[in-house]
């Protein structure tokens, strides 16, 4: 039985993809459906009743987490939770190491490890069930993703027991297509798997001129490039594929993609926690604080944060509206996140590309230009009237006059 | 007096409007083109009009009909077998210009202005000359053929330069004639042209002369100039304070220039204007914004839809928070589903639009 699980959150210099969102708020703590991110996993987390402690590893400064916590620990009362600053990127195995003692005190005998920036239905009590049934010291989750997608995340061989019998980083081959889901169960075992790994990767340094990237610093350590080939080899490591819905949340445009799977998949579970009304396609979530004229036609698939205004005859479909955003009338928003304080004029045009269901591409290409789907307004950013942003990021603090197409404002 | 209107033929180039109905009846600022052209010729005395055409459409003859009756006049068509350019009409129309001695007017159907029937016709007999060209101020005069007179002031034209490079004048050919019967035996029943065969002879004669037109002027033959030809026209008529415009107290007018058919019906919240036609029995949802546009007979815009600078067509529908612009010209009984955008997009009749035309293309 699991009595801990860590989350693994990364930090202000990693995550740059998920700019210019991240640029106020780690990725993290974005709200999805809602909810910060991390607030999701720990959702699934207090689902599993035997763990009593959440670590939080990252190398994100402490006060970033301080509301965070405390708002946490108000709402869970099951685990605490705690943040675990590592003093420089240590990578999601180095961090894991160097913050051993914590994990392993009180001698939890599983605990899990989940990658914070993951969307997906989070099956714990599932991959504890089989972590027991083939009393497996360590136990990754895959899913399946389109061949095509494969080289951007590690693939898994498993036989036909679930046993995984090879692992790969980021294969150039059509090796497999169940990729690791970015969570884990694994026991104390695993700390001497990495001290092994460590202690190889030291002695090769000596062999090797000494990189100048400091990224290849040898004190980092990932589990993806160093550890789950080794667990793989030692037989120890099993795989428990879920069927349901999974996303990895890289780019700001995939937390659309994020925001629409969590909607729909709390609709299913509750239609009443979300918001319903006339002009309402569910499944979305509005923000009791937040003001929706009733002529306004919002969703399906839409998320409006505290304090927010959508005006008369206004249209918001597949978006994330964060909080003291004012949507005035008659406008049209698709596909899109709208940060802290933005502002979308009367008869304006806020529009990105829908991405499909199966692709993990948050991409599309515009006359020849690879540009992002979802369109990104950051915070403080103003729309004018009638003017239509497409296919663009804005960074924050700008106001847009004219039409924009496939481009960033800087 | 007797009057010639050059329509020509298939009006390919204002299709797909033209896919459904021929050129001359389709509604510039709710009326058919045509019609703008036989009152004004009737207005001023004209009791024999020739259309020359390439092809009769059933439709047109019995739309004509209908105006013969309603403004007095006799109304032919001349059917050429084959194109004759704008010389050759008038020689088939031989028997109808040459019947009196009285000048005939010429006129090509593209081109809309206040048409100065009266004042020409009083000029052309003023002077003495056999024909009189009427002449239109241009920004670019190089994209045109120049008519440059002579320095006496009389009009009398001096030549005509073709696309000049160097400045020497801004006067072009508007496309409307005054002429006298004999002009005609200068003409060979072929394909010719008048501005470059038929033209210079009478210059030679110093016989030809030009009008300057006073006010807007618009070959309105192809889109783009379709709705800038509108935004002219409607102009004109706030100039003349003209009771075809909807009062700008409306609440919903925004910078004038709008005109409503009284069978239009439209919603709570809309902004309508600058240049705006709306068509009969067209419908407008709430909260629509309009500007710089043409909507035909029984189109319908749905609520919180955005239309600017597009031609709507007879029937069409742009459903709710769609954005359509950029000259977008939808055909008859187009069907564009809710939030698309089109950018440009110029689509055929009877065709569901529902996904964005990003860039300026034919929907077939």
């Amino acid at each position: 039985m699991a009595e801990k699980a860590v989350i693994l959150v990364g930090g202000g210099t990693r995550g740059t993809r998920f700019r210019p969102l991240s640029l106020d708020i780690p990725k993290v703590l974005f709200p999805v459906a809602g909810k910060p991110m991390l607030s999701h996993i720990l959702v699934a987390i207090s689902k599993v009743s035997t763990v009593k402690e959440v670590l939080l590893i990252g190398f994100f400064d402490d006060y970033v987490f301080r509301d965070f916590l405390a708002d946490a620990s108000s709402e869970f009362t099951q685990f605490s939770v705690k943040y675990l600053r590592e003093y420089t990127a240590l990578g999601t195995a180095g961090g894991m190491y160097h913050f051993r003692d914590v994990v392993l005190r009180n001698d939890p005998k599983k605990f899990f490890v989940i990658h914070a920036d993951i969307c997906c239905s989070f099956p714990l009590l599932e991959i504890q069930e089989l972590a027991a049934e083939k009393q497996a010291g360590a136990v990754i989750m895959g899913t399946r993703v389109p061949y095509d997608d494969v080289r951007n995340f590690g693939a898994i061989v498993a036989d036909e027991k679930g046993a995984v019998v090879h692992y790969v980083q980021n294969p150039e081959s059509r090796i497999s297509n169940l990729i690791n889901g970015g969570i884990y169960l694994f026991d104390s075992s695993i700390f001497d798997v990495i001290r092994e790994a460590q202690k190889e990767k030291f002695e090769k340094s000596y062999e090797e001129p000494v990189s100048p990237n400091p990224d290849d610093n040898k004190q980092i350590l990932t589990l993806e490039q160093d550890i789950l080939g080794r667990l793989a080899e030692h037989g120890s490591l099993y795989v428990y594929e879920t069927k349901a819905f999974w996303r990895q949340i890289k780019a700001a445009g995939a937390a659309v993609a994020a925001n629409k799977l969590y909607l729909q998949s709390m609709y299913q579970r509750d239609p009443s926690c979300l918001t319903s009304g006339d002009n309402i396609v569910p499944p979305v979530y509005v923000d009791p604080t937040a003001f929706v004229d009733p002529t306004a036609k919002i969703g399906p698939y839409v998320s409006i944060g505290p304090r927010s205004r959508v005006g008369p005859g206004a249209r918001v479909k597949n978006a994330i509206v964060l909080e003291d955003c004012e949507i005035k009338r008659d406008s049209c928003t698709l596909n899109a996140i709208l940060a802290r304080g933005t502002r979308v004029g009367a008869w304006a045009r806020v529009e990105g590309t829908p991405i499909p269901d199966d692709s993990h591409d948050t991409t599309v290409v515009m006359n020849g230009l690879k540009v992002q789907a979802t369109t990104i307004l950051s915070t403080d950013v103003t729309v004018g009237d009638e003017v239509r942003v497409c296919n663009c990021v804005v960074l924050p603090h700008k106001e847009i006059k004219v039409d924009v197409n496939n481009e960033v404002i800087m | 007096m007797k009057g010639l209107i050059l329509v020509g033929g298939y009006g390919t180039r204002l299709r797909p409007l033209t896919l459904t109905v021929p050129k001359p009846l389709v509604e510039f600022g709710n009326r058919p083109m045509i019609l703008h052209q036989v009152e004004a010729l009737a207005a001023a005395g004209v009791t024999d009009i020739v259309l020359a055409v390439n092809y009769r459409p059933e439709v047109m003859v019995a739309t004509l009909k209908k105006y013969e009756e309603e403004y007095g006049v006799k109304i032919e068509f001349s059917v050429e077998t084959e194109p004759l350019g704008t010389a050759g009409p008038l020689k088939l129309a031989e028997d109808i210009l040459k019947k009196d001695d009285t000048p005939f007017f010429v006129l090509n159907s593209d081109v809309i202005c206040e048409y100065p029937f009266k004042q020409l016709a009083d000029f052309h007999k003023a002077h003495g000359g056999a024909g009189t060209i009427v002449a239109t101020k241009v920004e670019e005069p190089s994209k045109y053929g120049v008519v440059v007179t002579t320095p006496d002031g009389t009009g009398l034209i001096d030549r005509f330069v073709e696309k000049p490079v160097e400045f020497v004048g801004n006067r072009i050919n508007a496309g409307i004639y005054i002429l006298n019967p004999s002009v005609i035996d200068l003409i060979e029943l072929r394909p010719t042209s008048i501005e470059k065969e038929t033209f210079p002879k009478l210059v030679q004669n110093k016989s030809l002369y030009s009008f300057d037109l006073e006010g807007f002027w618009m070959d309105v033959g192809q889109p783009k100039d379709f709705l800038s030809g509108t935004c002219l026209y409607l102009s004109s008529l706030t100039r003349k304070n003209s009771n075809l415009l909807c009062s700008p107290n409306e609440p919903y007018v925004v910078g004038g220039n709008v005109m409503v058919d009284p069978s239009a019906k439209i919603g709570k919240n809309c902004r309508i204007g600058p240049n705006v036609t709306i068509g009969p029995n067209v419908v407008i949802g709430d909260g629509v914004r309009l500007q710089r546009s043409v909507l035909l007979d029984g189109s319908r815009i749905k609520d919180h839809a955005w239309v600017k600078s597009a031609i709507v067509g007879w029937n069409s529908t742009v459903g709710r928070w769609a954005r359509i612009e950029n000259v977008t010209v939808l055909g008859d009984d187009v069907s564009v589903s809710d939030e698309v955008y089109i950018n440009g997009g110029s689509v055929l009749p009877h065709k569901t639009i529902s996904s964005n035309i990003e860039m300026p293309s034919i929907i077939m």
